[in-house]
């Protein structure tokens, strides 16, 4: 630990910044390679019209000289304004949005760490009996149906055939189903992970010691293997963000949920080029901060992985 | 030489009697009573008696036949509409068809019914299939092509080229892919329509994108594990054996390198065809992947919403078919991982 700990941070985190550099030069450069003008599906389409609001966007300049503007905007949080929600600016839409999906995406990830540990650890200790053998024939079809299969026969089935729950995100009870279609696919991943590592701390030494002194089975369980069998599943903490956020905006669309997803889809559908660099540059920057939080903190954890 | 030679305890000659003719028994010893088996084929005797990965393989097969074969004998085309024919349930028959029947010809049923459009839903749901196959199957071999000779470049040459090779490949690696497969997508999108290229827009900008996203991205892991793989064979005992017995660099890729690295890379590729075919479907299903009429399970499974109440069997068929799809490779690459990789087995 100590400086060494704090090169191994200071790097990563250099690491990041430059990943989110190029996550912005990437999407800059990507949307501005589209050979049509965001204006082109405009209404009024005068030539003089399109270039007054090209002038009024900044579109007119060198794409090298746009480039730095926006990085510079970026960097002060400013997206620019959005030319489909005509009078919003891009990032006052991303926050409206994302308290939806921020809520339904951490209650998801919630549901998803603690079953998947739970459900885990319980086919670990049972392992070739009866439960480890449900949990292993479930969580396998479960990381096989895509988050909008889950989606929609979640919505046939309990919504609309059975009318336990409603269809729509805004109704009271509305946001249960988004919930519960996000976290099966990481609840049953982290299933298979915990299981896995949780085999091999159990078959540790020092497992075996614990146990030949006499420690109660229970302390062995909690103390000794669960705390140790949960780092690797804190490696799949950024993919599981990734896997969320993409996966919200299938679900959000399927149940209305007025959150990011969604927003996201629709700026892709209405040509929106602002709003749609925009929210790639505001999740992308949410997905690499989580993958260098992840490793700082596997390495607070486990203070065995090696330092490079 | 009747008595056999009797050696000087202090001499420094060879024992003569090393050097006497094998008796029959002896040559019997050698004689090779069973054949050998490569490494192959000791992996392929164990998947083959993996049952469930047997099944997956009859399931994949099967679906690919379909696929792939079956629409060239089929009565409907996946784009031919008809309008008296709209949501018919399977097996059920259209008035302009029951009128044909009672003259006496025979009809081709609508095995999973019709869609919105009255199109013949078994053959939409065949070519979906097919698509989904197609992104799983193109993406795995660009994936196996790029990633074996970036990862054997790196591993072989080590130093500094292993160094920045494995740079590059740390600042790919963290970028978020998804994000960029959709925004790829978008960006192709438009450009593709604007083209007048008939096979590109067929085929449309979710697929293309797709490929050139795991062109550009999705390699990384593959050429990790190839030189990590082509790095520790380096430093066998075996290498610097065939080494010191005369063997060209050539045949110690060839005999040693290369098979070596053959389990990582099938069971990497097996790996990533279910990850190609659930984004494929992803971006179908938001309406960024193949161009209409051109069905896809994704796109499918999105018209299907629309009529989700009183037509339930045009979610159930694409829906099912995916899960299906998806469910044999993941199984499959489980018993994959297990035969050629006993090692992994706990």
């Amino acid at each position: 630990m100590g400086a060494r700990f704090l090169m191994y941070t200071l790097k990563r985190l250099g690491m990041a910044i430059l990943t989110i550099f190029l996550v912005i030069m990437i999407t800059f450069f990507t949307m501005h390679a589209i050979p049509s003008s965001p204006f082109s599906s405009e209404k009024a389409k005068s030539n003089a019209t399109i270039a007054a609001l090209e002038a009024k966007y900044g579109f007119d300049k060198p794409v090298g000289i746009q480039f730095l503007n926006y990085l510079k905007d970026v960097a002060v949080l400013d997206f620019g304004l959005s030319t489909a929600w005509v009078g919003s600016t891009v990032f006052g839409l991303i926050k409206s949005g994302f308290y939806y999906s921020a809520m339904i995406g951490l209650s998801a990830a919630l549901i998803a760490i603690i079953l998947g540990i739970i459900l885990g650890a319980i086919a670990a200790l049972t392992r070739g009996k009866w439960p480890d053998k449900i949990v292993q024939v479930v969580t396998t079809a479960l990381v096989s149906v895509p988050s909008f299969v889950m989606a929609t026969v979640l919505l046939l089935v309990i919504s609309l055939q059975l009318k336990w729950l409603p269809s729509m995100g805004n109704q009271p009870g509305g946001m249960v189903l988004p919930i519960i279609s996000l976290s099966l696919y990481p609840m049953a991943y982290i299933t298979r992970l915990e299981r896995s590592s949780m085999l091999d701390v159990l078959g540790q030494d020092y497992i075996r010691t614990a146990r030949s002194k006499g420690l109660r089975r229970g302390k062995i369980i909690f103390k000794h293997a669960l705390k140790n069998a949960l780092s690797p599943v804190l490696t799949y903490a950024g993919p599981m963000l990734a896997y969320i956020l993409t996966g919200s905006m299938v679900v959000e669309n399927i149940f209305s949920v007025p959150g990011l997803g969604r927003l996201f889809v629709n700026s892709m559908l209405r040509t929106d080029y602002m709003m749609v660099m925009g929210v790639t540059i505001f999740l992308g920057i949410l997905i690499v901060m989580m993958n260098f939080l992840t490793d700082v903190l596997y390495k607070v954890m486990d203070p065995r992985i090696d330092l490079r | 030489m009747d008595k056999p030679l009797k050696k000087n305890p202090l001499s420094l000659q060879l024992d003569p009697n090393l050097f006497q003719p094998a008796t029959e028994e002896e040559k019997a010893q050698q004689i090779v009573t069973r054949e050998s088996v490569s490494f192959m084929r000791d992996a392929m005797r164990r998947l083959r008696r993996n049952k469930i990965s047997m099944a997956c393989v009859v399931i994949l097969v099967l679906m690919t036949l379909a696929a792939f074969v079956l629409p060239s004998f089929y009565p409907y085309t996946y784009a031919q509409q008809d309008v008296t024919a709209q949501y018919l349930a399977p097996m059920q028959y259209s008035q302009k068809e029951l009128a044909k029947i009672s003259q006496g010809i025979s009809v081709f049923p609508h095995l999973m019914g019709t869609d919105s459009l009255g199109r013949d839903y078994a053959c939409r749901v065949i070519y979906g299939t097919r698509i989904s196959l197609l992104a799983g199957i193109v993406s795995a071999f660009i994936v196996v092509v790029i990633g074996i000779i970036y990862g054997a470049i790196s591993g072989y040459f080590g130093g500094k080229v292993d160094m920045i090779m494995m740079r590059i490949v740390d600042v790919i690696y963290s970028l978020p892919d998804v994000l960029i497969v959709i925004l790829l997508s978008v960006a192709l999108k438009d450009a593709i329509s604007a083209s007048k290229n008939l096979f590109i827009m067929q085929v449309g900008a979710g697929l293309i994108s797709i490929f050139i996203v795991f062109g550009l991205l999705y390699w990384v892991g593959m050429a990790r594990q190839v030189r990590g793989q082509i790095l520790s064979i380096k430093e066998q005992e075996y290498v610097l054996a065939s080494k010191s017995i005369g063997a060209s660099p050539a045949r110690i890729i060839r005999k040693h390198m290369i098979p070596n690295c053959v389990s990582v890379i099938i069971i990497t590729a097996a790996m990533q065809i279910p990850s190609a075919i659930f984004t494929e479907s992803f971006l179908s299903f938001l309406g960024l992947g193949v161009s209409v009429p051109m069905p896809s399970l994704g796109s499918l499974a999105s018209d299907a919403r629309s009529g989700l109440v009183s037509y339930p069997y045009l979610l159930i068929w694409p829906a099912l078919s995916i899960f299906l799809i998806v469910l044999s490779f993941n199984l499959l690459g489980n018993g994959l991982r297990d035969a050629f990789d006993p090692k992994l087995r706990s």
